[in-house]
């Protein structure tokens, strides 16, 4: 379950970001801004065969004491990470690339809908659910 | 009944009506409920509708059908004219008016009735209207659910609190040409719905009734169609001029006195009586539909292909819906989430922007009759609930969620199933690879440069008949050594086996080990040999399968079994070695090329010599002689160089084993040449060793023919001598034959990493 979801376009600005303790999402934007310096390291360092296909998913971009950042990126350079609470079992990271194929499929039925422009930020209603769903259950959220 | 002729205003108007009554939806209408509800409203004394109904025959059969719902109604529509109620006037009456209804539960009809009413009767609309517009809103909330009470109208007046008249909206009444975002969001309520309604009816492509816009707007709505604000909306897509909206009336309706007050009235009214009485606000009628057809066609000729996205958004921009509803409205119709608009999809994305248009609140989910089907209007009515603002369930039927996710899975799924498919076809050319490596070991197998080894002999992956035969043949005859019924039985095995590679491989393995065999193999046509080998080659595991080979020719069978094997062996060997393909005993036993190069390069003339002798009496025990005399006489007479001694001894002996297997003289010959060359290249391979053998065993060839005499001890004593050659050279194949194989194995293995190496560049 994740704490955060934030979707940054290609250009580093965010498309989407959610949070699910709405109280401290400064820290979560932060957070995934700083983690965006960690994906541009990963992709630069695979970008040895550009040709073949480059991993997706990059895995933990790095842990904090609180939680740990997930990342992964389409070939289009638009990037998703995933905030998940450390106190939390351990996530498997099956189940870290599963949300990121859900998230990555929302994503790309968001942009096959002509209404929406790339560069915009993200407002359909279905690809909120699916975020919804993946987010972390708090009594608040309830 | 008396056949019936209505104007088209007044079919629809009665169809209309029926589809009301009709609550069970079994096309008929119970004397009792709304049938008589209308009929009361039809505000004609009692025992006139009694009489009505008794004149369409409803008292007779119980029920109204359809013809005599229609058939009554018309009969009111006389009444209320005043005229006598008669059978003959149902169609002799012209230019009869629709029958009115009056308001009270019937509200809903009176506001037919008056929509459909000509302009003239305005003076019913307004009150009727006004009745109708009093009633508090609230009530229109119940009822969805095909309650009978005929609150429809309340459901057209919900609205009323919900949205206020759109005032601004009216104004744009004369916006039709552009697209009027409709107003209807009261549904109706409003008395600017009227003015839409007006415009809407007219401007309607469809509706160009000749009655008044309203009239053929309700008409329209036979069916349930849920919002009928739809139809307002269509108006303003159609962006035709409104018809008189300037006349607008202030949001109440109680003022309404214009037609088209009532029409809109009438309109919600029918809308809400509708979607109230069959729970399905979403569902398209029959003329949006085709109003959503043709507009489909403006776009995309093609009823059957695809709307691409930028048209579609252009198309529905026009609408003036904020981009973000209209991404929304995308999303529940886009079902296959492939970025581009079916028929279906398109007109439950038009029919979403309609009703949001006129004030519905988009659903959460696509509702069910809007999914793409493939029959169109499907005639489930859900019952959908009415979403609190609207009133009109927004009807989150929960069977649309589950279809989306799983046409998005669906593909998905396809690219994996290409994957896999993609995946199959490299398999595939994996094992024609395989059968590539087969043919390369075509040319391998025989490392006789000299004999003429490589045909372009296809392989022949499956075994054949023949082939099988040959191979069984080979079998049974490869193994002289052994009993006749072991070795029988196994070519049942052998056939019995599925796997062809084993099966030859075994057959290969059982040339192998018996060395006459496989020397027939190399020296008859390289193509059982090739076939072999390339079926050895075509799988590791047959290679493996058949990597025991049967075991080496036991010297030390009876010789009368042998005799008799060596007949089939050499039949088969024959066979093979003659034709590859062809049935396989046409061709006599090549005769053992074994004893032949021996006696050859021997004293071959003696060993014709006793063949010639022998042959008549031992053709059935020791065929090899007769054979080899054959052979060597044969091969001796064609092959001056090498055998000089085997020529002379041939041309004696070929004459007199006439006993012997006809070896057609070429057979012989050829193996006699193969099997000298295969000497020649055990030779080298196995130098002096060989040489060494082949030489004892050629030393003591020359006795046989000697003993003459002492024709049994010494045949015997040659046969056992032959054939302990036979098992030495035997056992030299065999392990010559595990040396290929074996190469073989490598070279398959390492031409599969190859491939598996090898990108996939068609993935």
């Amino acid at each position: 379950m994740a704490v955060c979801i934030a979707v940054i376009a290609k250009e580093n600005y965010p498309l989407y970001i959610r949070s699910v303790p709405t109280q401290n999402e400064l820290k979560f934007h932060y957070t995934v801004h700083t983690s965006l310096d960690v994906v541009e390291e990963k992709i630069s360092a695979v970008g040895k065969s550009l040709g073949d296909q480059r991993e997706l998913y990059l895995g933990l971009l790095y842990p904090t004491e609180d939680y740990k950042v997930y990342g992964y990126v389409t070939n289009s350079k638009v990037k998703f990470v995933i905030v998940v609470d450390s106190s939390n079992t351990s996530l498997r990271d099956n189940e870290i690339r599963s949300m990121f194929r859900k998230l990555h499929n929302s994503f790309t039925d968001v942009m096959c809908n002509p209404f929406h422009s790339p560069g915009n930020t993200i407002q359909s209603k279905a690809f909120d659910g699916i975020v919804s769903g993946m987010m972390v259950q708090t009594a608040s959220t309830v | 009944m008396e056949s019936l002729t209505l104007t088209d205003v007044e079919q629809k108007y009665y169809s209309d009506l029926f589809i009301y009554c009709d609550t069970d939806n079994t096309k008929k209408v119970a004397s009792n409920g709304r049938a008589l509800d209308l009929f009361r409203a039809a505000q004609l004394p009692s025992e006139v509708v009694l009489q009505i109904t008794e004149l369409c025959g409803a008292t007779r059969l119980g029920h109204f059908g359809r013809s005599q719902f229609y058939i009554a109604l018309k009969l009111i529509a006389i009444a209320q004219s005043g005229l006598p109620l008669r059978v003959e006037s149902l169609n002799s009456v012209k230019d009869l008016p629709l029958p009115r209804f009056v308001v009270g539960k019937n509200e809903a009809e009176a506001r037919h009735a008056a929509l459909y009413q000509d302009s003239d009767s305005q003076g019913l609309y307004p009150a009727s209207a006004a009745a109708v517009m009093p009633r508090p809103p609230g009530r229109g909330l119940q009822n969805k659910k095909g309650t009978p009470s005929i609150d429809f109208i309340y459901l057209c007046f919900q609205p009323e609190p919900t949205s206020p008249v759109v005032s601004p909206q009216q104004s744009p009444p004369t916006s039709p040409p552009s697209w009027r975002k409709h107003k209807r969001q009261t549904s109706g309520g409003n008395v600017d719905r009227p003015a839409v309604v007006a415009p809407t009816g007219a401007v309607w492509t469809h509706f160009r009734e000749p009655q008044a816009g309203p009239v053929p707007a309700d008409g329209m709505w036979p069916s349930h169609s849920p919002p009928p604000p739809g139809q307002e909306s269509w108006v303003s897509f159609t962006a035709d001029t409104p018809p008189s909206i300037p006349g607008m009336h202030p949001s109440s309706v109680q003022e309404s006195t214009t037609i088209r007050t009532v029409a809109s009235a009438a309109m919600t009214n029918e809308i809400q009586r509708q979607s109230s009485g069959y729970d399905d606000p979403w569902k398209i009628t029959d003329e949006q539909r085709q109003y959503y057809i043709n507009q489909f066609k403006t776009i995309q000729p093609d009823l059957t292909g695809f709307i691409p996205g930028s048209a579609a958004k252009e198309f529905f921009t026009k609408s003036k819906l904020p981009i973000l509803e209209l991404s929304h409205i995308w999303e529940l119709s886009d079902f296959d989430k492939d970025g581009a608009l079916t028929l279906d999809e398109f007109c439950a994305a038009f029919h979403l922007v309609v009703a949001r248009k006129n004030g519905y609140d988009l659903p959460e989910k696509l509702p069910e009759s809007l999914m793409p089907k493939l029959i169109d209007l499907d005639d489930s009515a859900e019952g959908s609930e009415q979403t609190a603002d609207v009133g009109y369930s927004g009807s989150p039927v929960e069977v649309t969620p589950s279809k989306s996710p799983s046409m998005p899975s669906l593909n998905q799924a396809w690219p994996e199933m290409n994957q896999s498919n993609e995946q199959w076809e490299t398999f595939s050319e994996r094992s024609s690879s395989s059968q590539t490596l087969t043919q390369f070991d075509s040319n391998i197998a025989p490392a006789d440069p000299d004999t003429a080894i490589v045909h372009p002999v296809p392989i022949r992956m499956t075994p054949s008949k023949i082939h099988m035969q040959e191979m069984e043949l080979k079998r049974t005859g490869s193994d002289h050594n052994h009993p006749t019924s072991p070795l029988l039985a196994e070519p049942p095995e052998l056939s019995d086996e599925a796997n062809l590679p084993a099966s030859l491989k075994f057959v290969a393995a059982n040339t192998v080990g018996d060395g006459y065999s496989s020397s027939d193999s190399f020296t008859s046509d390289q193509e059982p040999t090739t076939r072999q080998r390339s079926q050895s080659g075509t799988s590791p595991e047959a290679l493996k399968v058949v990597a025991p080979p049967p075991p080496p020719p036991r010297p030390n069978a009876s010789h009368s079994r042998s005799s008799s094997l060596d007949m089939n062996r050499t039949f088969a060997a024959a066979a093979v070695a003659g034709q590859p393909q062809s049935s396989t005993i046409a061709y006599p036993p090549a005769v053992p090329p074994r004893p032949l190069p021996t006696q050859a390069e021997g004293a071959s003339g003696g060993g014709a010599a006793l063949s010639t002798t022998t042959s008549p009496q031992q053709i059935p025990q020791q065929p090899n002689f007769a054979d080899f005399s054959q052979f060597q006489a044969f091969a001796a007479s064609e092959q001056p160089s090498s055998l000089p001694e085997a020529k002379g001894s041939g041309s004696g002996s070929g004459s007199g084993s006439g006993s012997g297997p006809l070896a057609p003289p070429p057979k012989p010959v050829r193996r006699r040449l193969k099997s000298e060359d295969e000497l020649r290249p055990e030779d080298e391979q196995h130098g002096p060793q060989k040489s060494n053998v082949i030489a004892a065993v050629l030393a003591t060839q020359p006795s046989i023919p000697r003993s003459v005499g002492k024709d049994k001890k010494a045949i015997q004593a040659s046969i056992r001598r032959n054939k302990e050659t036979n098992t030495v050279l035997a056992r030299l194949n065999s392990e010559l034959q595990q040396q290929l194989k074996d190469l073989l194995e490598e070279r398959i293995s390492l031409e599969v990493q190859l491939e598996q190496l090898r990108p996939f560049s068609h993935l």
